[in-house]
């Protein structure tokens, strides 16, 4: 009797385990986006989290549009192929666009400026999801209660791979976001390590204003910094999508509050330490919920983020505040 | 470019008309809603519901124009109520001495905000949808209610809709006729939500029920999926989330069953709308997911309420949804205190809805009791099928503890 308590115990905190890695690996794709940017120009994105909710929008629209149900059988893999493009193309272009009108401009006038720029564009893109949800397709329902949830078809199955029997449950959705995340991790530690772009991407967070007496064009890696943080985002909200099958125009708000908060915790500016914060949380989240109760876990995540900002203000893998001149 | 005068002259000569047939004057009833949001599906059937009733009387009384005016008491931002918009519009109708009667609200929350505005003035408030008990019944919400809702000493709250209370008490006796040990409690942690889910919780241990775990969510959270493996670890046979639709109802039901957890789900009335349908899945409610209701569906009312449904579907091209009839009904009593009223000011109408005694409405025959609240107790329990609510059983008809006579078990109702 007591050795199968023992079991059950484990298969509980193996359970745990799972569900805070899958939700902790989400949020880190968002939280790169934020880290990207503030690294490179000081700038906390506000807009970054409904820009997310924007890419499950489409995501749900093209589902819509092109009939891709969960019994389009092997075709189905090449939906969610289609939908994680498609999302991050227009995630990445919507991205662009937002810097090179609301922030560009800016950029001169102060980090200010640019925070409530950030802010405005923000608003505009909830009100988007808004307005988008209430389009009369079938997917949203026909549009007749716009901010209502919305139902993310289970396009990738809950089944267990582990047997029915068992109590633990690895479902494809939980290798999904492995299966996305983790590639997208390493290309992306290789472009910015490896290539020209990242080394100028570098250049220019380290000093923007010898990266351009450099020869380096900074707009134009500014944009290109833009374009692959919402990729990410776009990648983020398609997996997001397909985990949760929920959407909603207010999601991007709780999304970018736990991804900026896994920046921090990170160390903010820095990718590795990004992904290392929102594991974290992921992971917290989890077990205090499971072990405690749900209404401590906001509580908790922040108390930890408190404790390390007190202790180690550069976050867990943040480098050194170096003060720029 | 000549279409705009001719709008206008039309509406000149419609005002004229009116003005010249109502000799008496205008008298004007509001009601405040959500409309922002996704409750506006359910709230869009009450003002249809109103609408409806001042139809029938032709708009006028006793040679009074009857005026009314659909508020929204929800903001964009919060995509449902938000008590800065419910306390503009309450000060709003007490400063319009030509308004006698207040319609509203949905939410109990919001209920909280305009009482003591709306008592204060001597307004008559009349609610299609606020359950929370505390608002009228003494003892079962906080220390200080209703007292602090009433500053004037005197009753000007009525509603037509029983109460949670009787609603929570109502899902815990289905739950034990069901044949449930271990039952988890879940609520989003706002008043309507805990306070029925207390209720529930009270109820189902005096059953001899176990209560495996009581617990408010994170209504903001991406999802709950490990709170649901909680519930599944718990070996719990079956789970009550006290809460709406707007506070993330849809995915706690979608996260219970990807979980693994088979039991029998039951959620309250703030449930009771397409929407939650659409947000949870459809084939994630079949079968082991039931709706409580304080009232019947549409499709189960007879006599009056029949004639009711198939009015509302001549005159919206429409199905109502659930709560249209008590939209219907709460314009009808206060309509029918306007007609009785000997002055038709707002203290004769406060008086005269007071009065109202067997009141021959589409609910059945019911009065108001001296806290305001219907005498009618009849409730419902649904299912879903194929997308849609159906109806399961009626429940709560005999005042005290009718509900547990005969009752049928879910697994019978999902063989249907």
């Amino acid at each position: 009797m007591k050795k199968r308590l023992d079991s059950m115990e484990l298969d509980f905190f193996l359970q745990q385990l799972i569900t805070g890695l899958s939700n902790g690996m989400i949020i880190a794709l968002i939280a790169i986006g934020y880290t990207m940017v503030y690294g490179i120009i000081e700038l906390i994105n506000f807009a970054h989290g409904d820009l997310f909710m924007l890419g499950s929008f489409l995501a749900l629209t093209v589902l819509g549009v092109l009939g891709i149900d969960a019994w389009t059988g092997g075709g189905t893999w090449l939906g969610v192929l289609l939908l994680l493009l498609s999302s991050a193309a227009f995630c990445a272009g919507l991205n662009w666009s937002i810097e090179r009108i609301a922030y560009r401009p800016l950029r001169a006038s102060g980090k200010l400026s640019l925070l409530v720029s950030a802010i405005g564009a923000s608003f505009i893109l909830v009100n988007l999801g808004l307005f988008w949800g209430g389009l009369p397709l079938d997917v949203f329902a026909g549009g007749v209660a716009a901010a209502a949830p919305k139902d993310f078809p289970p396009l990738v199955p809950n089944t267990n791979l582990l047997g029915e029997d068992s109590l633990v449950q690895l479902t494809p959705k939980d290798l999904l976001v492995l299966g996305v995340t983790l590639p997208t991790m390493l290309a992306l530690t290789w472009i910015v390590t490896r290539t020209r772009l990242g080394k100028a991407m570098r250049a220019t967070a380290q000093n923007p204003v010898a990266a351009r007496l450099m020869g380096i064009d900074t707009d134009r890696v500014i944009g290109a910094t833009f374009l692959i943080g919402g990729a990410l985002g776009g990648f983020a909200s398609v997996i997001y999508a397909l985990y949760n099958n929920t959407i909603s125009f207010q999601m991007g708000y709780r999304a970018g509050m736990d991804a900026f908060t896994a920046a921090v915790l990170g160390g903010i500016g820095s990718m590795p330490g990004a992904v290392a914060g929102a594991l974290v949380i992921g992971l917290v989240r989890a077990m205090s919920d499971g072990y405690l109760e749900t209404r401590w876990t906001n509580t908790i995540v922040f108390g930890i983020l408190v404790l390390i900002l007190i202790f180690r203000p550069s976050g867990l893998l943040g480098s050194r505040a170096k003060e720029k001149v | 470019m000549n279409t705009l005068p001719t709008i206008v002259a039309a509406w000149l000569s419609l005002v004229i008309a009116a003005a010249s047939s109502a000799q008496n004057g205008t008298i004007k009833i509001v009601s405040s809603l959500p409309r922002t949001g996704s409750a506006n599906a359910q709230t869009g059937t009450i003002v249809n519901g109103i609408k409806m009733a001042i139809a029938e009387v032709g708009g006028k009384i006793d040679g009074y124009e009857i005026a009314y005016e659909d508020w929204d008491d929800a903001s964009p931002q919060r995509g449902n109520w938000d008590p800065t918009v419910e306390a503009q519009n309450a000060n709003k109708a007490v400063t319009d001495s030509s308004i006698v009667g207040y319609i509203g609200t949905f939410n109990s929350g919001a209920a909280k905000i305009s009482m003591p505005e709306l008592n204060r003035a001597g307004l008559v408030m009349i609610s299609p949808a606020n359950t929370y008990s505390g608002l009228t019944k003494p003892g079962l919400g906080e220390a200080n209610e209703p007292a602090i809702y009433r500053p004037s000493g005197k009753i000007s709250y009525f509603r037509v809709v029983p109460t949670d209370d009787l609603q929570g008490a109502v899902a815990a006796e289905f739950v034990a006729a069901s044949g449930a040990k271990r039952v988890f409690v879940l609520h989003d942690r706002e008043l309507y939500g805990k306070g029925i889910a207390e209720v529930f919780e009270r109820r189902a241990k005096e059953l001899g029920l176990q209560v495996s775990g009581m617990e408010g969510i994170d209504t903001k959270a991406a999802n709950y999926k490990s709170l649901a493996q909680k519930v599944k670890f718990s070996k719990s046979d079956a789970a009550f989330f006290g809460g709406t639709t707007q506070t993330n109802a849809g995915q706690v039901a979608k996260d219970l069953r990807s979980a693994g957890f088979l039991g029998t789900l039951v959620v309250p009335d703030g449930c009771c709308e397409e929407a939650f349908i659409q947000a949870a899945g459809a084939n994630n409610l079949e079968g082991n997911t039931f709706v409580t209701f304080g009232g019947l569906p549409p499709a189960e009312l007879t006599g009056r309420g029949a004639q009711f449904r198939d009015g509302y579907r001549k005159m919206f091209d429409a199905d109502p949804e659930a709560y249209a009839v008590y939209g219907y009904e709460c314009a009808r009593v206060l309509l029918d205190a306007i007609r009785r009223a000997a002055s038709k000011d707002r203290a004769g109408v406060l008086q005269a809805v007071a009065q109202t005694k067997d009141f021959d409405g589409a609910l059945g025959r019911w009065s108001f009791d001296a806290n305001g609240d219907t005498t009618n107790r009849v409730m419902s329990i649904n299912a879903v099928k194929d997308g849609k609510f159906v109806f399961v059983k009626r429940v709560g008809d005999a005042a005290a503890g009718g509900a547990a006579k005969g009752p049928e078990t879910p697994s019978d109702a999902a063989a249907r």
